[in-house]
């Protein structure tokens, strides 16, 4: 891509990325949650990829270690559940509630929101990588 | 409610426009609009979180299907002219607007809903899961289990578009680059 296109993404991808965050930590008090940060966290990603090339991006974040984090977040979220279902059942809020509109707050809700964030970045990262560039590598050969 | 009506005359025009367009890139373009207006009805529909979900998603496919199409040339699908295929098209467009007509005051009016437990959510939801956001505290305390199936979805669907698209097949023509 051009220099202009470079350089706004040098500028606007880290804001994009907290952006993400932000939306995953905060799901359980404004709107939003894990699912949409995760697809914000993947765009991202997706940003710089376009921008800098495929080559850029996967020097600093292997296609195996985005497989590795996808399951990573599916077993996290699993985990969650499996713990729940020890204090009860299955999926059972195990923490204490806490005080609302804190950060710190409705128990197990924040842990799944994370979970379910790692899991959607890293699904919509890999499939974005599969389906798109080697695609493109495949045409221009 | 007038906003309403005029997001979904828009989502209908860019819908048929993605249809009827000749340039695929155009076509997706107005896709994005009908996206965009979705996202949009959600927000004048107050779901702040579907509005943001939905738009996220709507810039991601974009993005893959602007990707996948741009340096393409697809087989243009000749024009069929007015045909069997558009008489079935009619009929079938007959036969559900009838049917609708038939069923649609039987619903429940809008904004009352049939199902009594969102009610409990909303009375409940904040003391007993400790979330402000009731979207949250319902898809991830009260029907957790609806979550987890989907995220098994996201799962199976990253599994199903790696093996399609794997390297074995492209290694066996020489092409080894992944």
């Amino acid at each position: 891509m051009s220099l202009i296109v470079k350089t706004v993404t040098r500028l606007t991808a880290w804001l994009i990325l907290l952006y993400g965050i932000n939306i995953i930590l905060h799901g359980h008090l404004t709107p939003g949650g894990g699912f949409a940060g995760g697809v914000i966290i993947a765009l991202s990603f997706i940003h710089l990829t376009l921008a800098y090339g495929k080559d850029a991006v996967l020097r600093q974040l292997s296609k195996e270690a985005v497989h590795v984090w996808e399951s990573v977040g599916a077993l996290a979220f699993l985990a969650i559940a499996l713990f729940g279902g020890a204090a009860g059942y299955f999926f059972a809020n195990f923490l204490p509630a806490g005080e609302p509109f804190n950060l710190f707050s409705a128990g197990s809700i924040p842990l799944s929101n994370i979970a379910i964030g790692i899991k959607v970045w890293a699904g919509l990262f890999s499939i974005f990588l599969a389906l798109v560039l080697l695609r493109i590598n495949r045409g221009d050969k | 409610m007038v906003e309403l009506y005029i997001l979904l005359i828009l989502m209908i025009i860019g819908a048929v426009g993605a249809l009827e367009m000749k340039d695929l890139l155009s076509s997706v373009v107005a896709l994005g609009a009908v996206g965009l207006g979705l996202s949009f009805t959600f927000l004048v529909l107050k779901a702040p979180d579907l509005a943001i979900t939905q738009l996220a998603v709507e810039i991601l496919s974009v993005i893959i299907l602007i990707r996948a199409t741009l340096h393409k040339d697809l087989p243009e699908v000749p024009a069929r002219g007015w045909s069997g295929g558009t008489a079935a098209g009619l009929g079938f467009a007959v036969v559900f607007l009838g049917v609708a007509f038939l069923c649609i005051p039987d619903l429940p009016p809008f904004g009352e809903p049939l199902l009594k437990v969102a009610g409990h959510y909303l009375e409940a939801g904040l003391k007993e899961t400790g979330a402000a956001n009731l979207v949250t505290s319902v898809i991830l305390d009260y029907r957790a289990f609806d979550t987890l199936g989907e995220a098994t979805v996201l799962f199976t669907v990253v599994m199903g578009v790696l093996a399609v698209m794997r390297a074995v097949g492209r290694k066996e023509r020489g092409k080894a680059d992944e």
